[in-house]
């Protein structure tokens, strides 16, 4: 598999908003230094107009392509799509991710030192919106000298970062595809969210969010984990992975994990809590629920006046983003007479899909990127 | 001037249409319409089909693919938004061809539809001497398996255009190779209509 990969790669990082030039929130507060990892694969051409930003979702990073050491067992988390040959093809585009503000893998978060009063941040740190999380993105493209980026791009929670990119910054983008998203984030997904965050609060060692001196609510972000995981599959996902088998060695004790899907989840739950902040899992997962593009605005005007290219993606066994929502995002699309493409891939693996289902959303991506590219230097523009 | 040897309806849509229009393709396949227009015309042109390799061929040919059902996905079109409108092989597929019909008229300026010929001489005599759902070059498929909902002649489009207020501007029937002047309700496969409201 190595071969294909774009090979060893380092995470940058870049902090600005300094003293002075913090940065506003949507909430009023003002926030800064911040610092925001990121990681670029391939070369920027001589009329830096081959970038593309890559947008992780809930529990992403800026490690998205790539292994970080030669003897590293996994590659970065979109690896089968990002590098030589690939979606989105490292040998043409120059491709960046960064991790998102209120992150814990490099950027500026709740775990972060607060340089007020010298400790992490904790529940101190400002309630922050996807919007926020954009607008932190924007000093990144600007410090890399980029004006326009070829694409904004990410599935779940990263497509509602391409899509803030697509309204807010409709100038800075030549195309946008957001995949396995919404315009606004449904009750059912901020229920699920709640019960994630309830988990998390409910665990006597989150002590309000003060909890960096000592063990954290691992029991609590891990179970957060495990509904997440539930709602990122199927009911045929499940069934093929796991049926209804069992265990091998099972233990004397009444509710033990002895389903293959509970063990399944178990695991995933407890190798999360390796790597996610909890704190991180509250405000990140607030931002989401908060997400609301017609939040003022009718379906009618949202995209007016936009002349970014759009490719739409969805997955039909997806229920946790269903594709009647990536279908408003068409309909508003329409409504603006925006150029536009849209594929309800036919996949069992849920809203996993956008990760998995590399062929298909390989040849969309591929071929949707070349045209985008190639109307660049037919028109120069 | 690869597209030339293109299929004739899809060259006889393209001499029906002026140059640089914005061009709604309502179950567009494959989407070798849209690339001959978007090629040869320099149309701006977007395709709705609901089957997913064919969004897939759409993709790779550079077109703007919507992956839908064109029985619901016009009512989020203002009025005129397209220059033409164009049902080739599609309408007679459709589960309501009154409302694909009068929505197709009301986004599109003007609309372009090709229709198979349920009246064609060999159908009739296949349905008179047989006794048999007919098949033909251009009703290929058996009874069973027919994608086709609606079974209508020109002679019955023609009245239903007159019916719905819908101007016939042009209209060309095509055999299996050239285009049909004599009896076309008799000897065309195919008539395609140009309309206005």
């Amino acid at each position: 598999m190595k071969e294909k990969s774009i090979g060893t790669v380092k995470t940058e990082y870049f902090t600005f908003a300094e003293a002075g030039q913090e940065l506003k929130l949507e909430c009023g507060e003002k926030l800064g230094p911040i610092t925001l990892a990121y990681e670029t694969y391939g070369e920027l051409n001589a009329a830096k107009s081959n970038a593309i930003l890559i947008l992780h979702a809930l529990s992403g990073d800026a490690h998205a392509a790539g292994f970080h050491q030669e003897d590293d067992k996994y590659p970065g988390w979109w690896d089968t799509m990002i590098g030589p040959g690939k979606a989105f093809d490292t040998d043409k585009y120059f491709v960046i991710c960064s991790n998102i503000l209120g992150g814990c893998k490099g950027s500026t978060g709740p775990s972060s030192n607060n340089p007020k009063t010298n400790k992490p941040y904790a529940l101190d740190f400002p309630v922050i919106t996807v919007t926020d999380i954009v607008n932190c993105q924007r000093y990144i493209i600007d410090h890399l000298g980029i004006e326009k980026l070829l694409s904004v791009t990410g599935g779940s929670m990263g497509g509602m970062q391409a899509l803030t990119w697509l309204v807010k910054y409709p100038e800075k983008i030549r195309s946008a595809i957001p995949i396995a998203t919404a315009l606004k984030h449904s009750p059912q997904q901020i229920a699920f969210d709640e019960v994630g965050r309830q988990a998390i609060m409910a665990d006597p060692h989150w002590k309000e969010g003060n909890y960096y001196d000592e063990a954290g609510p691992d029991k609590g972000l891990a179970v957060a984990r495990m509904i997440g995981h539930i709602t990122y599959m199927s009911d045929q996902s499940m069934e093929d992975k796991f049926g209804r088998q069992k265990k091998k060695e099972i233990k004397p004790f009444k509710f033990t994990a002895d389903f293959e899907v509970e063990g399944y989840l178990k695991y995933r739950g407890e190798h999360f809590v390796k790597r996610f902040d909890a704190n991180s899992y509250l405000y990140i997962t607030k931002a989401m629920d908060n997400f609301n593009l017609l939040e003022g605005k009718t379906i009618q005007t949202l995209f007016k006046g936009i002349r970014a290219k759009l490719l739409v993606i969805a997955f039909k066994s997806d229920w946790l983003y269903p594709a009647y929502q990536s279908k408003e995002i068409v309909k508003a699309s329409k409504l603006a007479g925006l150029e536009a493409t849209y594929c309800e891939v036919d996949s069992t693996y849920g809203h996993d899909a956008f990760l998995l289902e590399t062929k298909e959303e390989t040849h969309l991506v591929k071929n949707f990127l070349k045209k985008v590219y190639g109307d660049i230097e037919k028109n120069g523009t | 001037m690869e597209h030339r040897n293109a299929r004739l309806d899809n060259l006889v849509i393209s001499d029906l249409i002026e140059a640089k229009s914005n061009i709604l393709d309502l179950g567009c396949g494959n989407g070798d319409l849209m690339s001959l227009l978007v090629t040869e015309k320099e149309c701006t042109a977007h395709g709705i089909e609901k089957d997913e390799q064919a969004i897939y061929e759409g993709v790779e040919k550079g077109l703007n693919v919507l992956h839908g059902d064109i029985d619901s996905g016009l009512s989020e079109y203002s009025d005129n938004s397209f220059d033409y409108v164009i049902l080739n092989q599609s309408l007679q597929q459709v589960d309501h061809f009154d409302t694909v019909f009068r929505e197709a008229l009301r986004v599109g300026k003007k609309v372009i539809v090709g229709l198979p010929n349920f009246a064609h001489y060999k159908a009739r005599l296949q349905l008179f001497f047989l006794g048999k759902a007919p098949v033909t070059r251009s009703l290929p498929y058996s009874w069973y398996d027919s994608p086709n909902v609606h079974f209508l002649s020109m002679t019955d489009f023609i009245h239903y255009c007159d019916s719905r207020n819908a101007k016939i501007e042009r209209s060309v029937f095509l055999g299996e190779k050239r285009k049909v002047s004599l009896l076309p309700n008799l000897f065309a496969n195919v008539g395609i209509y140009l309309l206005s409201k």
